[in-house]
């Protein structure tokens, strides 16, 4: 699903943050990215997205060579993807129950079609009551499950998550950790970027680790 | 990944009783963001200012074209006093003389009096016009759609009258038209620099909404939008704003040419209405150049429209 061949990424001038990663990332697959502050973990999530390009290498998703790739075919790729952010990415002017269903609205869907899932999902993640809340007055904990919600609705291809559970209890941590579990076993392959050992241990997964910008897999 | 998977969460008995009616969604690109009261005030001023300059055109233009229609229709001769002739016997020899020409429906000489009247103006009433060395006019109608043969009809009207000449107006017609035509010019050339003005004006509009609006476009991009839908959200305000702008401008020139007769006729009797009459007629705007005033404001919500979505492509390629 996605193939990574001795991919360097520097920002302008400065040094390379990646160097020579080499890796795949299977369908169906689950993996915890991990490594200390400032270790390349939100660089590497940014181009599994397509927001940046590598300086170097050969990444490949879904078949299609990136390099390659239009404006219109990756915003269609994305549709495949799902991120969750770790500033959230909510769209103030728009209930919770909107911002869940925009990925569905994009797509050109009709309410009518997803409504009951966009709840279901809501009262899942502990949101049913603040579905016609705005985002400035949800709390951190609440924006986070709100923006995982919105990743996950439409049953993306590959879900990339960065600090996940950074801003909720461990509770509400294994519980979002078992709705990306959950969405694994329906095919999604997950990425999940993490300093959460506490999380990690709750699921046996493929460990990257990222050192000095260098990527280290533990099967 | 279809529709054709069940829920992805199962909530069992949690299950929450979903909403019978559709609910009421927020607009992906929310209406108060664009900054739209100074965008419509512009696009208002220039269809205004646009309009006002196509009507004086289309009045210019139709006046110009009536003179010119009454003016080639007509032609004077001039019959000069010459020491030893009879300029009565002159007049009357030479009025015949172009009576015969073929072409001309209608001649008629001025009588002393009748150029005594015509002097008035300038020599006072009481005037003895056989003290004064004053030519004779006459003035001959031609038949539409005739050419006449000016050189033989001067032949023959100087055989009988060697002091006559025949005037056909050509200097005064050509002057008209080159007149006409620099106002048409001029028109033309407000109209480009109030398009141009339109344009940079909702360019600079564009730019502004977007930077505002950066984070709602962001998230488009990261739920998988493409740009042409999310520019197409944009254009939708873009758009409004342009034919509201476009109906007021073009709306406010239309009822000033709808009021203008009634104007024209408060300042008739005063030196500068009669000298707006001499020029424009009478002031009014045909059915067709109202017609072309509306097609002008749509025309020009059009290229707000048009001017928006170049903008936006533009600055959707720097945002990701």
């Amino acid at each position: 699903m996605v193939r990574f061949e001795n991919v360097g990424l520097r920002y302008g001038l400065g040094p390379e943050i990646l160097r020579d990663l080499t890796f795949l990332i299977p369908a169906h697959s689950f993996q915890f990215l991990t490594g200390p502050s400032g270790a390349g973990k939100t660089s590497l999530l940014r181009l599994l997205f397509l927001s940046i390009r590598p300086t170097r290498g050969l990444v490949n998703l879904f078949g299609q060579d990136v390099s390659l790739l239009g404006k219109d075919q990756v915003a269609n790729m994305r549709q495949k993807i799902g991120i969750v952010l770790q500033d959230f990415r909510l769209l103030d002017h728009m209930t919770t129950y909107e911002n869940v269903a925009l990925p569905f609205r994009v797509m050109g869907r009709e309410e009518s079609s997803y409504r009951r899932e966009v709840i279901d999902l809501l009262k899942w993640v502990g949101l049913g009551e603040r579905m016609d809340a705005l985002p400035p007055i949800l709390s951190g904990g609440e924006k986070q499950r709100a923006a995982i919600a919105r990743a996950v609705i439409s049953r993306p291809q590959l879900l990339l998550a960065d600090e996940p559970t950074g801003s909720v209890d461990p509770t509400l941590g294994r519980r979002l950790l078992r709705l990306f579990i959950e969405l694994n076993r329906l095919g999604t392959a997950v990425i999940i970027a993490t300093h959460d050992i506490t999380l990690m241990d709750q699921y046996e997964a493929r460990r990257m680790v990222l050192h000095q910008g260098r990527l280290h897999i533990y099967e | 990944m279809g529709d054709e998977h069940g829920p992805l969460v199962d909530l069992g008995t949690e299950r929450p009783q979903v909403p019978a009616r559709a609910r009421n969604m927020s607009p992906i690109v929310p209406r108060a963001s664009i900054s739209g009261r100074a965008l419509v005030a512009v696009v208002a001023i220039m269809t205004f200012l646009a309009s006002i300059t196509t009507g004086t055109v289309l009045l210019v233009s139709a006046s110009a074209a009536e003179w010119q229609s009454e003016v080639a229709s007509e032609i004077t001769m001039q019959v000069r006093p010459q020491a030893g002739r009879d300029l009565e016997r002159d007049v009357i020899a030479a009025a015949e003389a172009m009576r015969t020409q073929p072409g001309i429906v209608q001649v008629k000489p001025f009588s002393k009096d009748e150029s005594a009247r015509l002097l008035e103006p300038w020599l006072g009433s009481g005037l003895s016009i056989e003290q004064l060395p004053v030519p004779r006019v006459v003035v001959a109608r031609v038949q539409p759609g005739t050419t006449l043969d000016l050189a033989g009809l001067r032949r023959a009207v100087t055989q009988v009258a060697p002091s006559a000449s025949v005037d056909d107006h050509r200097a005064w017609i050509e002057r008209m038209r080159s007149m006409t035509g620099a106002t048409v010019f001029a028109g033309i050339g407000i109209l480009v620099l109030v398009i141009a003005a339109t344009i940079i004006s909702v360019s600079f509009a564009t730019r502004g909404a977007m930077a505002a609006n950066r984070p709602i476009v962001e998230v488009l991009h990261f739920v998988g939008a493409g740009d042409r839908y999310i520019a197409n959200h944009f254009l939708r305000h873009f758009l409004r704003l342009g034919l509201e702008g476009g109906l007021i401008g073009g709306g406010a020139a239309m009822l000033g040419f709808g009021f203008s007769e009634s104007i024209a006729a408060w300042f008739s009797g005063t030196p500068v209405g009669d000298q707006f009459a001499a020029l424009l007629g009478t002031f009014s705007l045909p059915p067709s150049g109202y017609l072309a005033l509306a097609v002008q404001a749509v025309a020009i919500a059009a290229i707000t429209a048009w001017a928006s979505r170049r903008t936006l492509f533009a600055t959707l390629d720097d945002i990701d």
